[in-house]
């Protein structure tokens, strides 16, 4: 169960014109603009489901997703993951979620990816016999047997995506937070990833909250999607009641939702 | 307990091999070692030729002191730095560090620690060896019993411990600058001379050693590297190695509030 409440966050942001003048400037008197990240967003996900949570760049996705995870402290409202505040129970939160940030990596660049797993284990104080089943399980989903003794730097992208998707579920989370998972990949390493997803969401009940600018990853998973823009919740519900509203059926959903954005002024 | 302490010796034990893998530096390190070894040892045996005043320091303890920092450098210098951990912090891939069910501070700590001892394996026996066979007055006297011997292996891994809560500092110092280059450049240009690795503080004017005394830096390097040669014996050396302990203490307390501090402050920016 992933429960926010009007969570709030603001970053100050250096403010500087352009040219020499007000470069110099800027040395003495600094002017900050407050950008406000997250506006009060408020929703609920329970156990099990899985969530798209779509928006512009700069919506407010990726600072959620901190918020979530316990990397950011937000300026107000409240939030509990599995019954824990992120920002407070940090690391009693960090074993029962799992995190991808697709466009950063988690894995050690030099060392083989079996290494990698297993710092991660000893990270997570995983015991011996659950670890084994885990990672064998993850390596078979993820079909990652063939590289997974190679170094990260001389894997592929979609190598590199799969092998940081089995990271992040090797201490068996019950939630997983997904920025971007399919980022850059190609078609085929797209279709392996979300059959992954699906699999762990229905076979062991995972709750995934995914971020992504691919329409078609929320299709191919679930019909529940949260719209954010500009820091707050516009939209939060089924994906084909959009779809259904629209005048124009059967366009493309990239279509669809870039007419959502434009509906709500993105 | 052996669970308790499982992330932090594993990543201690990674770093290490990770480490070890880069023996080409190793050598052209053991290279420059050497060649600055005979620079200083050269430079202070004409001063003490050409000195007047009783020298602050027998010339076989200066010249022990020389070869010692030559072979340990990479231990208890404050610019043996790990880059990659800045450029986590400053490309923002740390986020996945947030997220991990361990203390940080003493994560990162075990890691720095691991660099430093990988590096060091690697340098410093050639340089020991080589350095005693030279002939006297230049060569590596031997301590001058068992007793200095292992107060001085004791001392050199209080002085590396010092090193690593003084560069924790320069690390929670990049959360904000969010560039550590300035404070690599400063904070070892600093460390290097405050921790007699330049000159050792006995050839310094008393009161230039009074006020070094009172920071962590002499800690590093002037007292592991006296306690060898019994520069620094009996209570004088348990009386230095006590503020070292303290020292360690002092700096791994303040740098555990401060980067917890920075930490809640800090922003991942980007996707």
């Amino acid at each position: 169960m992933i429960s926010l409440r009007g969570i709030r966050k603001s970053f100050k942001v250096v403010k500087r014109g352009s040219g020499a003048k007000a470069a110099l400037g800027a040395l003495f008197r600094r002017e900050y603009n407050i950008i406000s990240a997250l506006d009060g967003v408020s929703f609920d996900i329970p156990d099990g489901e899985i969530v798209g949570y779509i928006g512009p760049n700069g919506a407010g996705k990726s600072t959620s997703i901190k918020v979530m995870s316990g990397i950011l402290v937000p300026d107000g409202g409240t939030c509990t993951v599995s019954g824990l505040t992120p920002w407070t129970d940090r690391k009693t939160l960090a074993r029962r979620i799992g995190v991808v940030f697709g466009q950063r990596t988690q894995l050690w660049w030099d060392v083989p990816i079996a290494d990698s797993f297993e710092l991660l284990r000893d990270i997570y104080r995983v015991p011996r016999q659950d670890y084994i089943r885990a990672r064998d399980r993850l390596v078979d989903a993820l079909d990652i047997g063939s590289f997974i003794n190679t170094p990260l730097r001389q894997v592929s992208l979609g190598q590199r995506m799969r092998a940081e998707l089995a990271a992040s579920l090797l201490h068996s989370p019950d939630v997983l937070f997904l920025d971007e998972p399919t980022i850059g990949l190609d078609a085929v390493s797209k279709l392996a990833v979300r059959q992954f997803i699906r699999t762990i969401n229905e076979e062991r009940g995972v709750t995934v909250l995914l971020t992504t600018h691919d329409m078609n990853d929320i299709e191919a998973l679930t019909d529940r999607i949260i719209l954010i823009g500009k820091g707050s919740i516009l939209y939060d519900g089924a994906m084909s009641a959009v779809k259904s509203s629209r005048t124009a059926e059967g366009l493309p959903v990239e279509e669809i939702v870039a007419g959502l954005y434009k509906e709500h002024g993105l | 307990m052996r669970d308790l302490i499982r992330p932090y010796t594993s990543m201690f034990r990674v770093q290490f091999i990770g480490q070890l893998q880069y023996r080409a530096a190793a050598w052209a390190g053991i290279a420059t070692q050497f060649f600055f070894g005979f620079v200083f040892v050269m430079m202070f045996t004409a001063f003490y030729r050409g000195g007047t005043a009783a020298p602050p320091m027998p010339l076989e303890n200066l010249i022990a002191y020389q070869w010692l920092k030559q072979a340990f450098l990479v231990l208890i210098v404050l610019w043996s730095r790990d880059n990659d951990l800045d450029n986590q912090i400053i490309s923002g891939h740390v986020a996945y560090s947030l997220c991990r069910p361990v203390d940080l501070y003493a994560l990162w700590s075990a890691r720095l620690a691991a660099n430093r001892m990988a590096r060091c394996s690697l340098r410093f026996a050639p340089v020991l060896i080589i350095a005693s066979l030279l002939p006297a007055p230049y060569g590596l006297i031997p301590p001058p019993g068992i007793v200095a011997a292992l107060l001085f292996a004791l001392s050199l891994m209080l002085g590396m411990l010092v090193a690593v809560g003084l560069s924790m500092y320069i690390h929670t110092l990049t959360f904000i600058t969010l560039n550590n280059t300035g404070l690599w450049l400063i904070g070892g240009a600093l460390a290097d001379f405050a921790s007699g690795l330049l000159i050792p503080l006995p050839l310094m004017p008393d009161w230039l050693e009074r006020a070094l005394n009172l920071l962590p830096y002499r800690y590093m390097a002037d007292v592991p590297f006296r306690v060898y040669s019994g520069d620094l014996s009996g209570a004088a050396a348990a009386g230095a190695m006590g503020i070292q302990l303290l020292w360690v203490a002092i700096l791994f307390a303040t740098g555990l509030l401060a980067f917890r501090a920075v930490l809640r402050r800090v922003v991942i920016q980007g996707g």
